[in-house]
């Protein structure tokens, strides 16, 4: 049982969390896992908090990851890789999007958005790489494309190739055609660079 | 809507356990079926309204739903409705009296329990349904199970003529997992007999039918004792052995691997003698069911020596991190301390809110400046309007209650509301499901309420379905629209007491929130602009705000619109010597679209539509908008 791989995708509603989730789900079950998906989501789709758990091995039995069991947090916005630090395993990496979205609740000057969310997931000890996936969507010039390049990101941290992952992610664009799959395949690629040149910069 | 792409027989799909049931459904040459949009089942009707050969309507509550399911199961076909667990409540009335009649073609009754309570008002059991009207419940633990035992579901339900209860819980609807799906089996109804002594159940015939039931029950519980849904899993750790049904089987499958498990998944009538071969097998037998101590009740009840509720919590999922500690300290095994490291980071909590442009922001800002009211809340988006900036509903109870909430606060007023206005706001499907009666009570009673009927013109929270108010079935093809006006006329609201109002024309809303709430009798205000999340929305040119015009007075924050951002705080001493807060605004542009609701309380004219300096191509919604 141990043997299952436990990716963590965390951001808010609307964010597409839920479907980068899945599309990393299909490329798990395209390598010949059992895989299972679920989500804390409640009602995110008003802005709420979404945690997306996904398991994958020879066979999938409770579909929640235990905290502190966690191989990999992919975190679409910075406060939420924060937020979810403690499902890591120890040893387990984080792959954050360096983007703030700040709810209304701190507008309101009712609470705190954290001043560098990224220094206090390097204080917990947890390896975490960061990116600006945002920027990148919009350089590729649809901020939609965030999702691909976060999908992108985890490429390299998988226990199968990015190849495969590329392929499911390629396939849910195939129908819209020729040009949306090769922006999102520079999505990918742009994003798995991202990661990349991060991780060379810190070795 | 999820997307559905036609399955082929004999592949196996990532589905949730909401897709693996519509699959079931249309596999099993069901002809109709009937449900109200309700977190987490949602997904099951909207599914089976994708497939072909079948009939699907979004009912207006759940009640309905069930009486159009009895009644096409009366009629010989294979009949199906689902809902969420307090919708079982609302059809509840149907369920007790269905139980003595039966039914003629199949019929399964899908009950999503929100165990953990992820959007719902309260946490329940729904197998107390199968006990209460002594019909059978099937409890799947993946989505594999849910798609086998709903087909399961329609062989018992026509052997015995018997409704059957698949008992879902969030953690089965929601989860994805593999299913190897069949193909469809026609279903060829009987038609239907006129049988007074079964189908007209007044208390003559209905007397008669209440032994037939109970002898059901004894067969049932046979069944359920040979079924190959209740299985023994072996295991060598004989310390503790589990009797568990549902997510909480996988829980203790990922957490005892070597300990024995008895696995009920054909769970009402219990199967007690299958629970004794269980506990012969081991030391001592822990019950692991979510919510309530249902089977640990029956089988102490029983004389078998169980534990349950006494090493377990009452309320929330069963996950390995809740299991693992409670039997180490049961078996005297040191228990894993929750080091510091698990604990989430103590950072802001990000509640749920309305999104940018929602047609109740205009709503609840008003509500927040005008004073003196007791605000009777309902159950939808608008429920939002209790949390931050507006803090503007006081009470949340169950589906359409708003309305006779309003009139009991009215009637029950003390010496300390009496100068309090009572106010109800209540969605247009939710005035559709269960508030229209309430209003008629209000009337008819004399009440002194203003009711709010936010008209959105769709079942916003569960995902923007359709309803009689929007004028679409659940196809979305042209359906006869309910005029609310005229209902509410016809329920007895004055003519000159109903207003339509546009939400975005804040002082207009004010004004008639405000000279209604001084009239002593029943008044209703409609909104009427469209969610923002459906097609009948329209987006119109973003603001943004002149910086150098920004006060920093804050009162378009208080509109509550998550496309304003704060960008500077400061501080400022008035004239009269009193300091106050300075919040400085930017708009988030690639997401504004135009409604102009923070532009109203702007008092130095700092939010203009938006000049963009270069021609950059605007884009919409996706990752990070």
């Amino acid at each position: 049982m141990s043997e299952n791989t436990n990716i963590l995708v965390v951001g808010i509603g609307g964010q597409g969390v839920m479907t980068a989730t899945e599309i990393l789900a299909e490329a798990a079950i395209a390598m010949g896992h059992d895989a299972k998906k679920t989500e804390v989501a409640g009602m995110a789709q008003r802005g709420g908090v979404v945690s997306s758990h996904l398991r994958f091995g020879q066979r999938v039995l409770s579909p929640q990851i235990t905290p502190g069991t966690a191989d990999v947090l992919l975190g679409f916005e910075s406060a939420e890789a924060m937020r979810w630090q403690h499902m890591l395993k120890p040893g387990g990496i984080t792959l954050m999007n360096t983007a703030r979205l700040v709810p209304p609740v701190v507008e309101l000057g009712l609470f705190d958005y954290p001043e560098d969310p990224l220094a206090e997931i390097r204080k917990t000890g947890n390896k975490v790489v960061a990116f600006d996936a945002t920027s990148i969507a919009l350089e590729l010039g649809d901020i939609r494309l965030g999702n691909t390049v976060m999908l992108g990101a985890i490429a390299d941290h998988l226990p199968f190739s990015a190849e495969t992952l590329l392929d499911c992610v390629l396939k849910r664009f195939q129908r819209k055609g020729e040009k949306l799959v090769a922006l999102n395949r520079r999505a990918f690629e742009a994003g798995r660079a991202a990661v990349g040149e991060a991780e060379a910069a810190v070795a | 809507m999820a997307a559905v792409m036609p399955i082929p027989a004999a592949s196996r799909v990532l589905l949730s356990g909401n897709e693996a049931v519509a699959r079931a459904v249309w596999e099993a040459g069901v002809k109709v079926a009937a449900a109200y949009p309700g977190t987490p089942s949602t997904e099951m009707l909207e599914v089976i309204s994708t497939y072909p050969d079948l009939y699907a309507e979004w009912s207006v509550n759940e009640k309905v739903s069930l009486e159009v399911a009895i009644g096409a199961a009366y009629a010989g076909s294979r009949a199906f409705c689902c809902m969420k667990h307090v919708g079982m409540n609302v059809a509840s009335d149907a369920l007790m009296t269905l139980t003595l009649t039966g039914v003629v073609g199949g019929l399964v009754i899908a009950i999503a329990d929100d165990v953990g309570l992820s959007s719902s008002q309260n946490e329940q059991d729904s197998r107390y349904w199968g006990r209460f009207a002594h019909v059978p419940v099937f409890e799947p633990a993946d989505s594999q199970e849910a798609y086998a035992m709903t087909l399961a579901a329609y062989e018992l339900s026509e052997q015995f003529q018997v409704p059957v209860i698949l008992r879902m819980t969030t953690r089965i609807n929601h989860v994805k997992s593999l299913v190897t799906v069949g193909e469809r089996a026609e279903h060829v109804g009987a038609g239907f007999t006129k049988e007074p002594g079964r189908f007209v159940m007044v208390p003559g015939n209905a007397g008669k039918r209440i032994p037939l039931m109970f002898q059901r029950e004894i067969k049932l519980r046979e069944v359920a004792e040979a079924s190959p849904l209740n299985v023994i899993e072996a295991g060598s750790d004989k310390r503790v052995g589990f009797i568990t049904a549902g997510p909480a089987y996988m829980h203790v499958k990922e957490s005892f691997p070597n300990a024995p498990v008895l696995k009920l998944g054909f769970s009402c009538p219990l199967p007690v003698e299958k629970c004794r071969e269980l506990a012969a097998m081991v030391e001592q037998v822990v019950v692991v069911e979510e919510v309530e101590p249902l089977v640990e009740t029956e089988l102490k009840a029983q004389g078998l020596k169980v534990l349950g509720k006494e090493i377990l919590p009452l309320q929330g999922e069963l996950a390995p991190n809740v299991l693992k500690p409670a039997i180490a300290k049961l078996l005297g095994e040191p228990v894993p301390v929750v080091s510091e490291r698990l604990a989430p980071a103590q950072i802001f909590p990000r509640p749920p809110t309305m999104c940018v442009a929602c047609p109740h922001l205009g709503v609840y800002y008003t509500l927040s400046q005008v004073r003196n009211l007791n605000i009777s809340g309902d159950i939808g988006c608008y429920t939002l309007g209790a949390g931050h900036p507006w803090n503007a509903l006081d009470t949340c109870v169950s589906m359409g209650a708003s309305m006779g909430i309003a009139l009991g606060m009215d009637k029950g007023r003390g010496e300390a509301d009496k100068d309090k206005r009572v106010v109800a706001v209540i969605g247009d499907s939710t005035f559709l499901h269960m508030g229209m009666q309430g209003l008629l009570d209000m009337v008819y009673n004399k009440g002194n309420v203003t009711v709010l009927l936010l008209d959105n013109r769709a079942v916003g929270m569960t995902g923007g379905q359709d309803n009689p108010g929007n004028g679409r079935d659940i196809h979305g093809e042209e359906a006869p629209r309910i005029d609310f006006a005229k209902l509410v006329s016809a329920l007895g609201v004055k003519d000159e007491r109903i207003h339509k109002v546009n939400p975005y024309e804040l002082p207009v809303l004010f004004k008639t929130i405000r000279d209604e709430v001084k009239v002593p009798d029943v008044s209703v205000i409609i909104t009427d602009q469209p969610c923002v999340l459906i097609k009948d929305y329209h987006k119109l040119k973003p603001f943004e705000v002149i910086d150098d015009k920004c006060t920093g007075c804050g009162n378009c924050i208080d509109v509550g619109c998550p496309a304003i951002h704060v960008t500077r705080r400061g501080k400022e001493v008035k004239p009269s010597g009193r300091e106050v807060d300075l919040a400085f605004v930017r708009i988030e542009t690639s997401v504004c679209t135009g409604c102009g609701l923070c532009v109203q309380p702007c008092a130095p004219k700092a939010i203009q539509h938006y000049a963009p300096v270069s021609p950059i191509k605007l884009v919409q919604g996706g990752c990070a908008a």
